[in-house]
């Protein structure tokens, strides 16, 4: 992989906490474009944390540090320009957006992105999201249903990677978009997720579970514990992790592990 | 406050209006008494319960005059565009019938001007024209609206008659200051079954006055839907008083949309008549700037096991403001009533205003009733999802809103009409 040197999402020493409460305690990451890292750990470490931060949730307060997409900080811009500049976070909680459809949804995020005065082209627009929806086993009846409303846990899932495969980000932060998935759909999901990788892309996949790394296979697999990213290797550590977990890591590399060494 | 500073001036002075003669001699009596009631009636008061929190203000119509004729009838009728297919079409400007078209009505059904219908179709005509009192609030108002008169459609579906594709009724109105009185009168014989579509329009950005009326009446077994879509001038005043009354097993469907006018004032009365009769009212109100849209409605009860649903929703940004006062009446005979009355307000703004005054008075026993109204704000962890896709958060806001009044369009059974309404919306959201 040749990427220029800017051309990442890069996270530097970043500190951010809820209210008085630290939660990212120095995180750092690189995530190169062409690349897809995977984070594991613990519940609670933070990961959540890390996705929404990235994508300008108002309830996080950063403390200090960056997170600079393709060189430049994004940390002062609006949730809705990071997305426009190529940000795309796939939510491990989607929510109900009651009384508005998918359709309609999809359609304004990508009207966002146009000039002043564009409108987008209807007969593509539909063409287009029929043909990802086939080819993640979306029914195309869900078009018309309101965002999230009533899906089940794998269809809010496999409807987040259809905004994502519509959307065509440049940097996609992927959390828990396994969880809830029954083998099909993770396979599907996976597919769907296969497709868009390339070179125009960097994707962090954040994942409980070893067997989503089997079906989208990583560059690099960073171990998360309280805050920080504390141990990354390649893709058998998650192998290691899913055998042994994360105790060991954590001695050896966490904050205890550190202190008594 | 006088009468002459507070009713419209020239209407007040004209005496009978200019196309008296098209209507029959009985007819002009019957107005003549109407205007004697305008004139006795009070002006509403700061205490009167009907206008509580209202804006008194607004029922100033002294700077109101009647409407001429307009400039160009061409240009409205073509204006007038709304469902593709459609069962016929009326357009009124300014109180007079400009243009009827009619693709396909069934025979026996009567697609008339209210002046024609009195004369052709007295015994219809009286029976059902403004046959029940205003009851919540503008009787002085509607016996104005009956005074001055002037056009209106008449729509009669005998006995039996089903009329799949929608009728469409436009109402322009045009200049300064003009006034006009839409009237719509709908007569379902039995199992009739009808949809009809009113639309209320200013030709221009204009200060007007509309005091519209509508008389519901829904025979045994019928099924109505009625809508009606107001998209006054921003600088508009109008009153839309509606009256249903459903006999028995008869079902009526009426949503009111509000995408317009600087003053409106709805009143919304619901005679359950019938066993099993039902009766569905909806609105549709997005407010902005300083509108203000103060709706009062009655669901009455008469007959056993009939059952009522209100859904209203409202939408408050800017310093609109909105009033809802809605009482549920269960009168003795009304046994296994059941009815629901739901009011939400979604406060878009800090200086908004939403009053609700849900209201019951139950005199039967076994009885279902649920009431209630609600406020809320954005969510912002759905404006955050939103604006994650890269929307902005203004045009988030009118997607949330838009997604909270089609929750109100899903009542409507007809999927291209919720659509067209939907378009509707849409366009008046920019989105
Ligand atoms: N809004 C909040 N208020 C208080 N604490 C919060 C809030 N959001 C997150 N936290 C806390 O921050 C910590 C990190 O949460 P986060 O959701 O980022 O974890 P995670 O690594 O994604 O966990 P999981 O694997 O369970 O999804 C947790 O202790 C959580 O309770
Ligand atoms: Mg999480």
């Amino acid at each position: 992989m040749s990427a220029h040197s800017s051309s990442s999402l890069s996270i530097r020493d970043l500190h951010a906490s809820i209210g008085d409460k630290p939660i990212l305690k120095g995180l750092t990451l690189d995530i190169p474009k062409g690349e897809v890292h995977a984070i594991m750990g613990k519940n609670g470490a933070g990961k959540s944390t890390l996705a929404k931060i990235m994508a300008g949730h108002p309830d996080y307060t950063v403390t200090s540090g960056d997170v600079l997409l393709d060189g430049e900080s994004i940390l002062g811009l609006e949730p809705d320009v990071r997305a426009r500049l190529g940000l795309f976070l796939a939510f491990q909680y989607p929510m109900e957006i009651p009384g508005v459809t998918i359709a309609n949804f999809i359609r304004a995020a990508l009207q966002a992105r146009l000039p002043e005065g564009e409108e987008l082209e209807a007969t593509d627009y539909y063409a287009k999201l029929y043909a990802k929806m086939d080819a993640l086993s979306v029914p195309r009846n869900f078009t018309s249903r309101s965002v999230n409303e009533g899906f089940s846990g794998g269809e809010k899932k496999r409807c987040e990677i259809l905004q994502m495969a519509m959307l065509e980000p440049s940097y996609a932060v992927l959390d828990e978009t396994d969880s809830g998935l029954d083998i099909d759909a993770l396979k599907i999901v996976s597919a769907g997720v296969n497709a868009l990788r390339g070179p125009n892309i960097g994707m962090l996949v954040i994942t409980h579970y070893q067997r989503l790394l089997d079906y989208i296979v990583p560059d690099k697999v960073h171990v998360m514990s309280e805050g920080r990213i504390i141990h990354s290797g390649d893709k058998d550590l998650a192998l290691k992790l899913e055998a042994q977990g994360y105790d060991w890591v954590e001695k050896e590399f966490g904050e205890s592990g550190t202190k008594a060494a | 406050m006088s009468i002459t500073t507070t009713s419209p001036a020239e209407i007040g002075n004209s005496g009978n209006s200019s196309n008296s003669t098209n209507w029959p001699e009985w007819f002009s009596k019957d107005q003549n008494e109407a205007w004697e009631l305008f004139q006795s009636l009070p002006q509403p008061k700061r205490n009167d319960e009907p206008w509580r929190f209202a804006n008194l203000k607004a029922l100033d119509l002294s700077e109101f005059q009647p409407a001429k004729p307009v400039e160009d009838k061409a240009v409205l009728i073509a204006r007038s565009s709304g469902l593709a297919d459609l069962a016929a079409k009326l357009v009124f400007a300014n109180d007079a019938l400009i243009h009827r078209e009619v693709a396909g009505l069934p025979a026996g059904v009567l697609l008339l001007s209210l002046e024609q219908a009195a004369t052709e179709h007295e015994e219809l005509f009286r029976k059902h024209f403004m046959s029940t009192e205003a009851r919540l609030g503008s009787k002085k108002f509607a016996a104005l609206h009956r005074a001055r008169l002037r056009s209106g459609a008449f729509v009669h579906v005998p006995r039996g008659v089903v009329i799949e594709r929608p009728i469409e009724i436009w109402h322009w109105v045009e200049g300064e200051n003009a006034t006009i009185l839409p009237h719509t009168l709908i007569v379902l014989g039995e199992g009739a079954s009808v949809t009809v579509i009113d639309r209320f329009v200013s030709s221009r950005d204009e200060r007007s006055l509309a005091i519209a009326v509508n008389d519901l009446t829904v025979g045994t077994n019928a099924k109505l839907h009625y809508v009606g879509v107001q998209e006054w001038s921003d600088k508009a005043t109008a009153f839309h008083l509606n009256t249903t009354e459903v006999e028995k097993e008869g079902v009526s469907t009426a949503l009111q949309m509000n995408l317009g006018g600087a003053y409106i004032r709805g009143e919304s009365d619901s005679h359950l008549l019938g066993e099993g009769s039902r009766s569905v009212m909806l609105s549709i109100n997005p407010a902005n700037g300083t509108r203000e849209i103060d709706q009062r409605t009655f669901q009455d009860h008469f007959s056993p096991r009939a059952t009522s649903d209100l859904l209203y929703h409202n939408a408050l940004a800017d310093s609109s403001k909105t009033i809802f006062a809605g009482l549920i009446k269960v009168e003795e005979a009304a046994h296994e009533t059941d009815a629901y009355q739901k009011v939400r307000n979604l406060m878009l703004s800090d200086e908004a205003e939403a009053n609700s005054m849900p209201g019951l008075e139950i005199l039967a026993d076994n009885v279902r009733c649920t009431h209630g109204a609600t406020s809320g704000e954005l969510n912002e962890d759905e404006l955050f999802y939103m604006m994650a896709r890269g929307i902005a958060p203004k045009q988030a806001a009118q997607l949330i809103v838009r997604g909270f009044f089609g929750a109100v369009l899903e009542h409507l059974e007809n999927r291209d009409l919720q659509d067209h309404l939907g378009e509707i919306l849409d366009h008046k959201l920019n989105l």
